[in-house]
């Protein structure tokens, strides 16, 4: 699920599926998001490290995982295509 | 007939506002971007239906946005498919992927600049403040970024590659941050030189390259800024814009922190120019089309009130190459009026007589069609001006 700025970007509704084949972790969700929607590199996590931008949150199953490591696996409810992995702007700003 | 066409970027998207030669009846298309800041907009020179459009937001970083139309669509350049292919067919996507050079080849370009508690802290990109379309090619632009550097594209946008030898000349630890970061904001290229490009960083100063990006100089030499331990350290100067006329290259004109400045010498020396202006703070300056004596500046009350002075939007006009300066006031508002334009907000077409724009941030955008004599609002309430460029078509 992306935020409306990301959506206009990339030219897709709120949520997108994707096909991740091996463990399914933050880093490997965001790869393949990258790999269809090549705009939205650098938009999430910085090009290079790979460090998440500072006000975006990654938040699943009700949990924030922004803080969790990205090779650390998602829940199975991601995994399995029943709940969404959500990229969240922080509120901030104006 | 000639028409113009007025590139505005603010805070919450970009503008484009276009009219007939006459210049008194426009029309009004966007927002583009909408909720994203546009820090600056610029249609090449040699193409001029090609524009690029620096988009950016604190959330989701710098995209670069390019059309091909004269502003009808827009991309990102290299992620329609079929334009450049990375890993497994699909477009690269690094449009916006704005990396320093550390590589061996160009001598690992210095790594730190000085911060706001006096250490040295790592170069860090944030945002491309400015871009300058190739006089001559529509696939090269330079990108003027924060923290300061400059890149260049000759691809469209699709790629950028930083020009190192500006960061690595040696000054850089003296470079520090001004209160909107420390950027590269203004960059002009020469007409009459290709390997000539000067270039400027708040708060670092003015420089020039004469080799085509290889080496630079700084070109400081008469600035004085009693902020500064050095006021006329060879780094250090808050130079906010340069303006040139490009028939007559040498001659560049500049707005300081404090001070309007000029050089007759391509930057090597200069002179304040600054005269009866009431305040000599301020943002922008700008050189009439066809009087390369004629300049404008909209002078700001001072660096701690952000807003012109005594509530009246005032441009002022010298005819004399600068210190002697008259404020054109007809049809700028001359009471209760607390705006500010931005460095990047004054720009001059080239029609005859010339037309003067400038936007404020207060979100409007004002017209003079008589190089200033009269002046009228094109739009009154966009978001807040950051950038305002024109295009003179034909």
């Amino acid at each position: 699920m992306l935020p409306p700025h990301l959506r206009t970007l990339a030219h897709v509704g709120s949520e997108v599926t994707l096909d991740v084949s091996g463990a399914v972790t933050q880093r490997s969700v965001l790869d393949a998001l990258e790999d269809r929607y090549p705009m939205l590199r650098g938009a999430i996590r910085d090009h290079v490290t790979l460090e998440r931008r500072a006000f975006l949150r990654f938040f699943a199953c009700e949990q924030d995982l922004s803080h969790e490591s990205r090779e650390a696996l998602l829940p199975e409810a991601v995994a399995s295509g029943k709940e969404p992995f959500m990229v969240i702007g922080a509120i901030a700003g104006g | 007939m000639s028409r113009v066409r007025v590139l505005a970027g603010t805070r919450k998207g970009a503008f484009i506002l276009e009219s007939d030669g006459k210049r008194e009846n426009w029309t009004v298309s966007g927002p583009l971007f909408a909720g994203w800041e546009l820090y600056h907009l610029k249609g090449s020179p040699a193409d001029p239906n090609r524009i690029y459009a620096s988009q950016t937001s604190g959330w989701f970083g710098q995209i670069i946005q390019r059309s091909d139309d004269g502003g009808k669509t827009w991309h990102q350049p290299g992620t329609p498919p079929g334009e450049t292919k990375g890993p497994g067919g699909m477009p690269r996507g690094e449009s916006n992927k704005f990396v320093y050079d550390t590589s061996a080849e160009t001598g690992k370009p210095l790594t730190t600049h000085q911060f706001y508690d006096g250490k040295q802290h790592p170069w860090e990109f944030k945002r491309v403040w400015h871009l300058e379309p190739s006089l001559s090619d529509p696939d090269t632009v330079y990108a003027g970024v924060e923290d300061a550097a400059i890149f260049r594209s000759t691809d469209g946008g699709k790629n950028w590659k930083e020009m190192p030898g500006l960061r690595g000349h040696g000054t850089g630890p003296m470079w520090q941050p001004g209160a909107g970061g420390m950027c590269l904001h203004t960059v002009i290229l020469d007409p009459s030189d290709a390997q000539r490009i000067y270039i400027a960083i708040s708060a670092a100063g003015a420089f020039r390259t004469d080799d085509g990006g290889k080496s630079w100089k700084p070109i400081n030499k008469g600035l004085y800024s009693q902020y500064i331990p050095n006021p006329t350290a060879e780094v250090g100067h808050c130079v906010h814009h340069i303006a040139m006329n490009p028939k007559r290259p040498g001659v560049l004109f500049m707005q300081k922190h404090w001070d309007v400045m000029r050089s007759d010498d391509a930057g090597d020396n200069w002179k304040e120019i600054s005269g009866n202006l009431p305040t000599d703070f301020g943002f922008a300056i700008d050189v009439h089309a066809h009087e390369p004596e004629t300049i404008y500046v909209v002078p700001i009350k001072s660096d701690g009130e952000h807003f012109v002075p005594d509530g009246k939007l005032r441009v002022f006009r010298s005819r004399a190459g600068g210190n002697e300066w008259e404020a054109l006031t007809k049809g700028l508002p001359q009471k209760d009026c607390y705006v500010n334009v931005l460095r990047d907000a004054m720009a001059v077409d080239s029609l005859d007589k010339c037309g003067i724009y400038f936007g404020t941030s207060g979100g409007q955008v004002y017209c003079s069609a008589d190089a200033g004599d009269s002046w009228a609002p094109i739009v009154r309430d966009l978001p807040a001006v950051l950038s305002v460029e024109v295009q003179t078509l034909q």
